[in-house]
């Protein structure tokens, strides 16, 4: 390098780091290393149709009806946080899931994974929290497993939850990536990141003057209102692991499109702001579990925000940007300041910087 | 939010960047030297409202990115020890060894944990009597005074089983080696404000007189860095070299002293290894006297050998601000935040990270220019 030889300093760079051989806790971050998880290992092995969809859950035909299947694993640190715990998280996971096909939720399987040692009143607080989650999104829990494992081998609780919901509206395009149109409008649901930041606060021993709460709900009573009222839903996610620029990101790329956001209109609470300034985190890519993005048709934008302000989970909802034709697949940023930025998927894990 | 949102308003930043053109007549480099404020810039897009004539070049100041490659394999093998619970800043366990990174060794068992402070590094040797507590303790002046503290409370406390992997640089002896290159392209400097926090800037005055440079203590909001962009500019136009302090409402001149005491007690001024940088004299920290039992460096040895290099990284030139990161031929391609090749890929304070998560889109058409199609 014929830089490299002019220079007075001795250059020293690093070598190549080896191939990936083992997974990492970033593999399971819902950034670009679950995604190449996902594509290298899984989607070869059970490709398929459906599986090609690539959205939330399956909708799969039966007998003339469309049902919406999916599943979710749930393992989380501390099991009791502000605003929830791994019970109705792991409710209100999957029921959104079935939300996000635009299917009504209606049953859930659950599969506990339980250390030995586990306190029974946990167990006991986490299944009561489950069964409210439950009753309240109106979904019966109808069938499950149980298995337990020797101390040091798992982390109190994992449960796993898979669902089932039913699609009744019939809208001319399918929900998914692929309906996204250019000039459509991007909704969110609510504030970024107080799931995220409230679980960091407990695990971190972080307080503040007001504390943070998770978002943790069920999200289709939103939904459902959108659809009762006509408006023609392009695409639903929710903005769960790796937060609103990762799932942005997953829409631009399987939707061939750009999405341009306004960072001013972003909706975050000064107080998660706050801990992420404190944390050197960035809100976008901050975990929410009660929180969706909605692309509708820009004519619709304004009677759909009218639609979920009404409602109690979407009450904060806010129009963030549009979808353009190009440059595709991707996601770009004007900053508070005026300037322009590309909003990346998160890669790797989110890690607080050294200062 | 409060003392932060007026720093990032629309229209002040407007009227800064108008006074900006409006002062330039010429074209001007200008360094900016703390990867925070590199965050800062492309991360709002602060380029976009400059004018063309300034080109902002991004210094060697991000922790992560100057720590040697060898102080990263022998932080790897500490971390392997059975005995050990090594403790680190988040950033620093994705920078790549010359095999692993901490993040590897963790994956393969080894008792890695983030903390937030040195301090929780000491709570964990006191409530871990049986396991040896490892501290990696990276980064310039502003992390100094706090790891100072860590070693001091866990000398106070009598704490045997802790110790520190010591990788302190110092800001004022890296802008002298890149001021005295024949190739220094940089014609003033944004001197980092937390950095001047803790040790004010009266060491600045010296090398700006020596080399003729402006040297601003600028802050890491967007208003902090047009602001001070503007008085460098102002400078550069007027013939003036001058240090001036930007970050007035954290910075004095003669800094923060009590935390000086503290790091002047337990550090003492060595040579440093840069990584991309090489060997600089008398440009890091390392303990001093009776504090040198809490160094992990003599605590447990390490015979591993010299890292290899690769000759597809260009990070020495890009830490010296001769390359901009998207000049590299691997940026983007080979080189990505999942494999990096070099430090600066890793952090978010890294100039390569930076570019690559929040400037793609500017890039690509010279990546495509360089070495054909982006793979992704």
């Amino acid at each position: 390098m014929a830089d490299a030889k002019l220079n007075p300093f001795k250059l020293s760079c690093p070598v190549p780091r080896v191939a990936d051989d083992r997974i990492v806790l970033a593999h399971g971050g819902g950034g670009r290393l679950t995604h190449q998880l996902i594509e290298k290992i899984f989607l070869p092995a059970f490709s398929n149709d459906m599986l090609a969809q690539r959205h939330d859950g399956a909708v799969v035909p039966v007998n003339g009806s469309r049902l919406a299947f999916t599943t979710d694993s749930f393992v989380v640190r501390p099991l009791i946080f502000p605003g929830g715990n791994i019970g109705d998280l792991a409710v209100n996971g999957t029921v959104n899931d079935l939300a996000m096909c635009g299917a009504r939720p209606l049953y859930l399987s659950a599969g506990f994974i339980l250390e030995e040692g586990l306190e029974m009143e946990t167990l006991r607080t986490v299944v009561t929290s489950m069964q409210q989650a439950a009753a309240k999104a109106n979904v019966k829990l109808v069938t499950g497993d149980t298995k337990v494992v020797d101390k040091g081998k798992g982390d109190g609780i994992f449960v796993n939850t898979s669902g089932i919901g039913v699609i009744e509206s019939n809208m001319k395009m399918p929900i998914g990536p692929a309906s996204v149109q250019p000039g459509d409008a991007v909704i969110v649901s609510g504030d970024l990141g107080r799931h995220g930041i409230a679980i960091l606060s407990v695990r971190e021993g972080l307080e503040f003057e007001s504390p943070i709460l998770s978002d943790c709900a069920n999200v289709w009573p939103a939904v459902e209102a959108l659809m009762n009222a006509g408006i023609e839903i392009h695409c639903l996610r929710d903005l769960t692991r790796g937060g609103l620029a990762t799932t942005l990101n997953e829409i631009a790329t399987d939707g061939n499109v750009c999405i341009k956001l306004q960072e001013a209109l972003i909706p975050v609470d000064e107080v998660v702001q706050g801990a992420c300034e404190i944390l050197g985190l960035d809100p976008l890519y901050v975990a929410n579990e009660g929180r969706f993005a909605v692309f509708v048709p820009e004519e619709q934008a304004q009677a759909a925000l009218g639609i979920m302000k009404r409602i109690k989970v979407s009450q904060g909802s806010t129009r963030v940007g549009k979808v353009e034709a190009s440059p595709g697949c991707t996601v770009l940023l004007q900053s508070r300041i005026g300037g322009n930025r590309v909003v990346d998927m998160l890669s790797g894990e989110q890690l607080p910087r050294i200062c | 939010m409060k003392f932060l949102s007026e720093y990032r308003d629309p229209k002040a930043a407007e009227q800064l960047a108008a006074a900006i053109r409006k002062k330039v007549t010429r074209p001007w480099t200008i360094m900016e030297i703390c990867g925070g404020q590199t965050h800062t810039i492309v991360k709002s897009g602060l380029e976009d409202l400059l004018p063309k004539q300034i080109a902002l070049v991004h210094g060697p100041g991000c922790p992560v990115c100057v720590t040697p490659i060898q102080l990263i394999d022998k932080a790897v093998a500490i971390a392997k020890r059975p005995d050990a619970i090594f403790c680190s800043f988040g950033d620093m366990l994705r920078v790549p060894g010359s095999a692993k990174s901490l993040f590897d060794a963790k994956a393969e068992g080894a008792d890695v944990r983030i903390v937030y402070s040195p301090l929780d590094a000491v709570k964990l040797a006191r409530a871990n009597p049986q396991k040896q507590v490892v501290f990696f303790a990276v980064g310039f002046e502003t992390t100094a005074p706090a790891n100072a503290m860590a070693v001091w409370q866990a000398d106070h406390d009598g704490i045997e089983n802790f110790s520190m992997l010591v990788s302190h640089v110092l800001v004022p002896p890296a802008m002298e080696a890149l001021l005295s290159s024949e190739q220094c392209v940089v014609q003033g400097f944004l001197a980092a404000g937390h950095v001047c926090t803790v040790m004010g800037f009266e060491e600045y005055f010296p090398i700006a007189e020596r080399y003729k440079v402006p040297i601003v203590v600028t802050g890491f909001e967007p208003l902090d860095l047009l602001e001070g962009i503007y008085m460098t500019v102002s400078q550069l136009e007027e013939g003036r070299h001058e240090v001036e302090n930007q970050y007035t409402r954290a910075v004095r001149r003669e800094g923060n002293r009590p935390a000086q005491t503290t790091i002047s007690e337990v550090f003492e001024i060595s040579p440093r290894q840069w990584r991309g940088l090489g060997e600089i004299p008398a440009s890091g920290f390392q303990l001093r006297g009776r504090f040198q039992k809490y160094d992990a460096n003599r605590r447990f040895p390490f015979s591993g050998e010299p890292a290899k290099e690769s000759p597809e990284c260009i990070s020495g030139l890009i830490l010296q601000g001769l390359k901009k990161p998207h000049q590299c031929p691997a940026f983007a391609v080979k080189c990505t935040p999942e494999n990096p090749l070099g430090a600066p890929m890793v952090s978010s304070e890294g100039a390569c990270a930076a570019y690559y998560h929040y400037g793609r889109r500017q890039t690509q058409s010279v990546q495509t220019e360089l070495s054909g199609p982006a793979s992704r």
